[in-house]
């Protein structure tokens, strides 16, 4: 097993725990956390897989740094419309009153 | 004993994506499929007008990923200064008397701008280029922000649009100029590549630094008509 595969199996390691907490957290901020996690498991795969195959590939670096980007602004859009949230509803999880409670 | 039987579920569900992927990833790293991608990329180097690989697939050979990508941070940073409240950037709560992050920002400001045009700059011949020293000038903006310092170019104004759509105008219109040109949507002139990628990738940096900027300083700010951080009903 090479160290690149190594990159790519903990990548999918890192999606595995994203999923399960984007499945379970309630607070919208830990949920977008976990989401972020799940992307940057993405792309380990993607690199990891793409240098286990060819030694150091430009073209899914390339893609990778653009995914990079776009997840980053996604991320402060889905700050600035979490805070939003917060202020009209005073909620920081989407689960409506009823449940919240219990 | 339903929120165990819930844990222990999506645990369950979550352990089999694992195994699954991890099995597929497997699979195609152990699939001999030879890909010749990075042989025909140091082939065609030559013509790209950069010597960096990443930089070459970037801004010539997949261009049109990096025009879609201005668009959506360009959309993103439009929804989120929409969604703003930038009259409160004036905020006296908001400037800190900290007098160590002033002699910090003193130092760190010139020093920061100085390294994001270095990034820029170096992205023709080795790893760097827009992206990183975009975010590099965003850094610089956050902390500026912080430490309270005036700017102007934030607030709502002929300013902050120009420099939200600048990197995605130029490069629409150099894409648009190519194709009317009798060249392919995207492709540059042969011989003019280097200097349209130079001067793309300095209005990108710009309106990048700038989005990533104006999303963090939309993020609302508290006053005192609205609930304290973490103080919810």
């Amino acid at each position: 097993m090479s160290p690149d595969l190594l990159y790519a199996l903990a990548g999918v390691v890192l999606c595995g725990i994203g999923l399960f907490g984007f499945l379970l957290l309630e607070h919208l901020l830990r949920r977008l956390l976990a989401f972020n996690l799940i992307g940057s498991g993405v792309f380990l795969v993607l690199i990891g897989l793409a240098q286990h195959r060819n030694g150091p590939d430009p073209v899914p670096q390339a893609l990778v740094l653009t995914g990079i980007v776009v997840a980053i602004a996604a991320t402060a859009l889905a700050v600035v419309l979490i805070r939003r949230y917060y202020h009209l509803t005073g909620h920081t999880s989407l689960a409506d009153d009823g449940e919240a409670q219990s | 004993m339903r929120r165990r039987l819930l844990l222990f579920l999506t645990l369950a569900a979550c352990a089999g994506f694992t195994v699954a992927l991890a099995a597929a990833v497997l699979h195609a790293a152990g699939a001999a499929l030879p890909s010749a991608l990075p042989e025909q990329l140091a082939a065609s180097l030559g013509s790209s007008g950069v010597e960096h690989p990443v930089t070459a697939v970037l801004l010539n050979f997949r261009n049109y990923d990096t025009l879609l990508e201005i668009g959506v941070l360009v959309i993103a940073g439009m929804v989120g200064i929409s969604l703003a409240s930038t009259s409160s950037l004036e905020d006296p709560a908001l400037r800190s008397s900290d007098s160590l992050l002033y002699a910090l920002q003193r130092w760190f400001v010139p020093l920061m701008l100085l390294l994001a045009l270095y990034l820029l700059w170096a992205g023709a011949d080795r790893p760097g280029g827009a992206f990183q020293a975009g975010a590099v000038l965003a850094a610089t903006g956050v902390l500026m922000r912080l430490g309270g310092l005036p700017m102007e170019f934030v607030r709502p104004g002929v300013l902050l649009r120009l420099g939200l759509v600048l990197g995605f105008a130029v490069f629409l219109l150099v894409a648009v100029a190519g194709a009317l040109a009798g060249e392919a949507f995207l492709a540059y002139p042969p011989g003019m590549a280097g200097g349209l990628i130079l001067t793309i990738e300095i209005v990108l940096t710009l309106s990048i630094g700038m989005i990533l900027l104006a999303l963090f300083v939309a993020a609302p700010v508290s006053d005192e008509h609205e609930p304290e951080e973490g103080a919810g009903p």
